[in-house]
């Protein structure tokens, strides 16, 4: 296995050290950072309700997670391990959170489709960063040095709550998107679906159809479809979906 | 003579005993099979991040924290000897595993992931209507009860498909690779992983049997009938030609082993069901008896031959 490139980032971390990140990139975290999931973007950007802290003098680092946290007996919070979440789920709040927020970098589960990067990610010069196997939690949570706050913990419960973490070196994450939107893990899916086609020979449709059911595999799971041509042969013609 | 009753309190502490070792510590038969696929994965990116979940488990096992923070929806298998007594009965034992469940959320921590589908009130403690969800079995003979954890994710990974007799094999390959193919992009069943199929039944058989295929069997086990072993070592080899690893990248580490479990079934169909259980294996089981001695053992030993029975 080559050596892969690391690097290690204080929080807040500036535009500068954003833009030097390249697609695949290890990344360490030191600083404080935040979690905020649809349960913070809904208060704040649908509610329209104040945040309880200036949060662009805190942190511009947004964690999709929620972590197994506990009170300890110092009337603090004991976090054991945290990992991210699914971030697809929060694409339509991402511009909304990145004006309200500053926020530059999202750190959570699977990335976001290329279009959200192109879109939604690139005007703010922000950046997505992934961890490492999803559910490499121990090692996320050696990195969180302690809980410096939380709010809204009443009102959301655990999960949903607001988060503020210092963190020491926490990672790793990979970066997905470069400068340009382009995700790392559209570009090995391109790959994957270029053998896709020949395992599928020969192995027939069932016969009951799901409604809707597309007949390719090589589409993207998450937001729209990768454009990627591919032709599976023995399948019937897609017929009605609601995809474009 | 008739057996000791198993006391409450030892289900109780047990159950929570193994609510930790399920969250913090890797099975090893699972583990040696990551370390197998991580010198075997050629793939840069793939095998990074196998590495990284191996040292993962190791500060899991070294700090006593959840190997991963989504700690899953905690949910028990309890096998009971024929002869084997509980004080208080079976609704002791039961009231003793949700007491566990709510002592190791906290103790832990675990992270409440049980919420009401509609309201989402959440207790903050994993307990709910039928959740956790505790299945039941029994065997011949003996004054054990097998207490069994699993912490499952619940969003990806699952999926349930009505195929008919003409679809055969291939029917089933070809659900099989839809399945692993789709679920497997970005990484969001979390592989590399155990599948377990489940083959038959009605649609809830067929659901229960592939996913305790999935979390009560141990990597390298194989199906006692020849003909579903080998379609286990086929469905195995097929998802790992599709050349993905973990988290969706290129690679040849998707699928760490298959175990396929079948009920018999409707004449006119072939249900099939496939789940995968996290690359986080979180599986912990002991054996409580009569006298009070309790043994913790990596094999669930959920399928006997018993279990799988034919006849009467």
């Amino acid at each position: 296995m080559s050596q892969m490139r690391v690097v290690k980032l204080q929080v807040p971390v500036s535009q500068e050290d954003v833009d030097k990140l390249e697609q695949g990139d290890v990344v360490y975290l030191t600083g404080t950072l935040y979690t905020a999931r649809e349960g913070v973007y809904k208060k704040v950007l649908e509610s329209g309700d104040e945040l309880p802290v200036d949060i662009r003098a805190i942190s511009n680092v947004n964690f999709h997670c929620s972590p197994a946290a506990s009170p300890n007996t110092e009337g603090g919070y004991d976090v054991g391990a945290v990992t991210a979440t699914a971030s697809f789920r929060f694409g339509k709040w991402m511009k909304d959170w990145f004006d309200t927020s500053g926020a530059k970098i999202i750190i959570g589960k699977g990335g976001m489709p290329e279009e959200a990067y192109r879109e939604v990610f690139m005007p703010y010069g922000a950046r997505y960063l992934s961890t490492v196997g999803y559910g490499a939690g121990a090692l996320l949570g050696r990195g969180i040095k302690r809980v410096k706050d939380v709010h809204w913990l009443e009102e959301n419960g655990i999960a949903q709550a607001m988060w503020i973490f210092e963190v020491e070196e926490i990672g790793p994450f990979i970066v997905d998107n470069d400068r340009e939107g382009n995700s790392l893990f559209v570009n090995h899916e391109r790959a994957v679906n270029a053998k896709l086609e020949k395992l599928y020979e020969g192995l027939k449709p069932p016969a009951l159809k799901r409604y809707g059911e597309t007949t390719s595999r090589a589409d993207e799971v998450i937001g729209e479809p990768d454009n990627t041509p591919i032709q599976i042969v023995n399948v019937m013609p897609y017929q009605g979906s609601d995809k474009k | 003579m008739s057996a000791k009753r198993i006391p409450q309190q030892l289900v109780l502490e047990t159950a929570t005993a193994l609510m930790a070792r399920a969250a913090i510590d890797i099975p090893p038969d699972y583990k040696q099979a990551l370390q197998q696929a991580a010198s075997q994965e050629t793939e840069n990116l793939s095998c990074f991040v196998i590495k990284t979940m191996l040292e993962n488990y190791d500060v899991a096992e070294k700090d006593r924290r959840p190997m991963c923070a989504d700690t899953g929806l905690p949910r028990f298998y309890v096998k009971a000897g024929n002869e084997a007594m509980v004080e208080g009965g079976f609704v002791a034992l039961e009231h003793a595993v949700r007491e566990a469940v709510v002592r190791g959320t906290q103790e832990i921590p675990l992270r409440p992931n049980r919420v009401h589908p509609l309201t989402r009130k959440d207790n903050n403690n994993n307990l709910g209507i039928h959740a956790p969800e505790i299945e039941y079995t029994f065997e011949p003979g003996g004054d054990w009860i097998d207490l069994i954890t699993v912490h499952k994710g619940g969003l990806f990974g699952t999926d349930y498909r009505m195929l008919f007799p003409g679809d055969g094999i291939d029917g089933i390959k070809r659900f099989f690779l839809d399945t692993m193919a789709s679920f497997g992009r970005r990484g969001l069943a979390c592989q590399p992983a155990i599948i377990g199929v489940g083959l038959g039944g009605n649609k809830d058989t067929c659901m229960r049997i592939g996913k305790e295929a999935a979390c009560l069997r141990v990597v390298g086990d194989v199906n006692p009938d020849p003909e579903v072993a080998r379609l286990e070592q086929e469905l195995k080899e097929l998802g790992n030609s599709i050349g993905m690893g973990p988290m969706g990248f290129k690679g040849n580490t998707l699928v760490v082993d298959c175990h396929v479990e079948v009920a018999y079934t409707h004449t006119g169909g072939m249900p099939m069901s496939i789940h995968s259980f996290c690359h986080s294996s979180r599986r912990a089981a002991a054996r409580i008896y009569s006298d009070g001695r309790v043994e913790f053992r990596d094999d669930p030993q959920w399928f006997t031959d018993f279990y799988r029975r034919e006849g009467i």
